[in-house]
């Protein structure tokens, strides 16, 4: 196989068939949370992306060359927390100045992405499996990718929701959730793609 | 074994170190510039995010009142003047208010109709027949909704009934919305004397109900020399800008529940 074919693979298997959000269930709480118009939803998207690509870029170095050398593994968790923090809270101040739009329709969940597990999650798994660096930036990519397409298709179905007459006991967060059950089962349907 | 926990620690402190510097040198080139008034603004305020402003939150106020020019006023827990002094504007605040719970039916005064065992939650238990299992469909339902949004703490149970601390409140307004029955007022601080029930059914279904409750006789009323005290539905009401705190109300009350307010 290629190697641009393997790269493709790579991305289409973390971001279709593995999706962060719908098969792995990962990071909900951005992906509910923020979905209610698409713009702010591709802004949410497009800031998990810069983030987890970079966290995983930098974590990657920090686990070859500080945690592995040093064999202090089991610090991982904590060292990773604290580096995707770190990177979070300079998306932050920088969306702050430069999209103050945006920084404010993000509202509590720009902060929130320390804590998405999707950030972190990756990170962890493409540590413990010792992936490459190409792998795990494509890995990471993917992945990124994929919440991205989650979170946006959400917010597409969720703006039609709203223009529609919904029993009363599901207005509101149920019908989301029935929503995003439905997409997971959709998702599915990707599993037979490779 | 110490040199690997020193090592460990030593990794994670020099990792933090250039985090925080890294983050200091971001958080300088990328300075938003804000008005210098807004920190001092902000410091003024009460600071627990109880919206009772109708703002997102006491930066989202203090933002408002520097940048877009909102009223000053409109927190009661804080100084309004102190931050009229920053912004160079006089304010007028209108006197001091807090929130009292408009029923006396403690467990001693009113009984069950049955045994409620459900969430303990008045929301979910005004759901169940009778508005609760109080007799008293008007009543407290004493499991202290309004104590939990309270965000000064303000509100205690005691015996089956919500107990406002009129030291601690802030009339925020939140209890205000959370209680089912609609039982917290807005009340001056000043207030002297209250009306601790609302039940609006006829007298003998309020005896029936509760051994404290205003069975709608109109004494009170009829004594009142300002006009402050009006029946409505058989409830008395006190108008409080209209009320001098003469007592005769409370003194010819035959069920004892227009009290003077002492520290509730």
């Amino acid at each position: 196989m290629s190697y641009f074919s393997k790269v493709l693979l790579g991305l289409l298997s973390a971001s279709l068939i593995n999706n962060v959000v719908l098969s792995r269930f990962l990071g909900l709480c951005p992906f509910l949370g923020v979905s209610k118009k698409t713009s702010t939803a591709v802004g949410m998207g497009s800031a998990v992306v810069a983030v987890i690509s970079l966290s995983s870029a930098i974590t990657f170095f920090v686990n070859k060359y500080v945690l592995l050398t040093l064999d202090l593994e089991y610090l991982r968790t904590i060292v990773f927390i604290l580096i995707i923090a770190a990177l979070v809270q300079t998306v932050e101040v920088i969306l702050k100045k430069k999209i103050p739009s945006l920084y404010k329709a993000l509202g509590v969940y720009l902060p929130l992405i320390t804590t998405n597990c999707a950030v972190l999650g990756v990170a962890i798994d493409s540590a413990s499996q010792g992936l490459s660096f190409v792998d795990t930036m494509v890995y990471s990519v993917g992945t990124a990718l994929g919440f991205l397409i989650a979170i946006v298709l959400m917010a597409g179905i969720r703006e039609r929701i709203a223009h529609n007459n919904i029993p009363e006991s599901f207005r509101g967060m149920p019908i989301v959730l029935i929503t995003a059950g439905l997409m997971a089962i959709a998702f599915c349907g990707f599993a037979g793609l490779i | 074994m110490l040199t690997a926990i020193l090592i460990a620690a030593a990794v994670v402190l020099v990792l933090s170190i250039l985090i925080g510097v890294l983050l200091g040198v971001v958080a300088e080139k990328f300075k938003v510039e804000t008005d210098e008034r807004e920190p001092l603004v902000r410091d003024c305020l009460a600071g627990s995010n109880c919206g009772g402003c109708g703002f997102a939150g006491c930066d989202a106020y203090a933002h408002a009142i520097v940048a877009e020019g909102a009223d000053p006023g409109l927190c009661p827990a804080s100084n309004a003047a102190q931050i009229g002094e920053i912004m160079g504007v006089s304010v007028s605040t209108g006197p001091k208010k807090v929130a009292f719970v408009r029923c006396s039916g403690t467990c001693t005064k009113t009984n069950d109709n049955y045994q409620y065992r459900d969430i303990t939650d008045c929301r979910i238990a005004y759901l169940a027949p009778g508005h609760g299992s109080k007799k008293c469909a008007f009543g407290c339902l004493g499991f202290g909704s309004c104590a939990k949004v309270c965000p000064f703490d303000a509100i205690r149970i005691v015996d089956g009934l919500a107990v406002v601390d009129k030291e601690k409140c802030q009339a925020c307004g939140r209890c205000v919305a959370a209680c089912p029955n609609h039982l917290i007022e807005i009340v001056p601080y000043e207030a002297s004397y209250v009306v601790r029930c609302s039940s609006r059914v006829k007298g003998k279904d309020v005896r029936n109900a509760c051994k404290d409750g205003c069975l709608g006789c109109g004494l009170c009323a009829r004594v009142c020399e300002t006009g402050a005290i009006s029946l409505d539905g058989n409830l008395a009401h006190i108008d409080q800008d209209k009320c001098i705190g003469c007592g005769k109300c409370a003194e010819k009350c035959p069920s004892k529940i227009i009290v003077k307010r002492e520290n509730r």
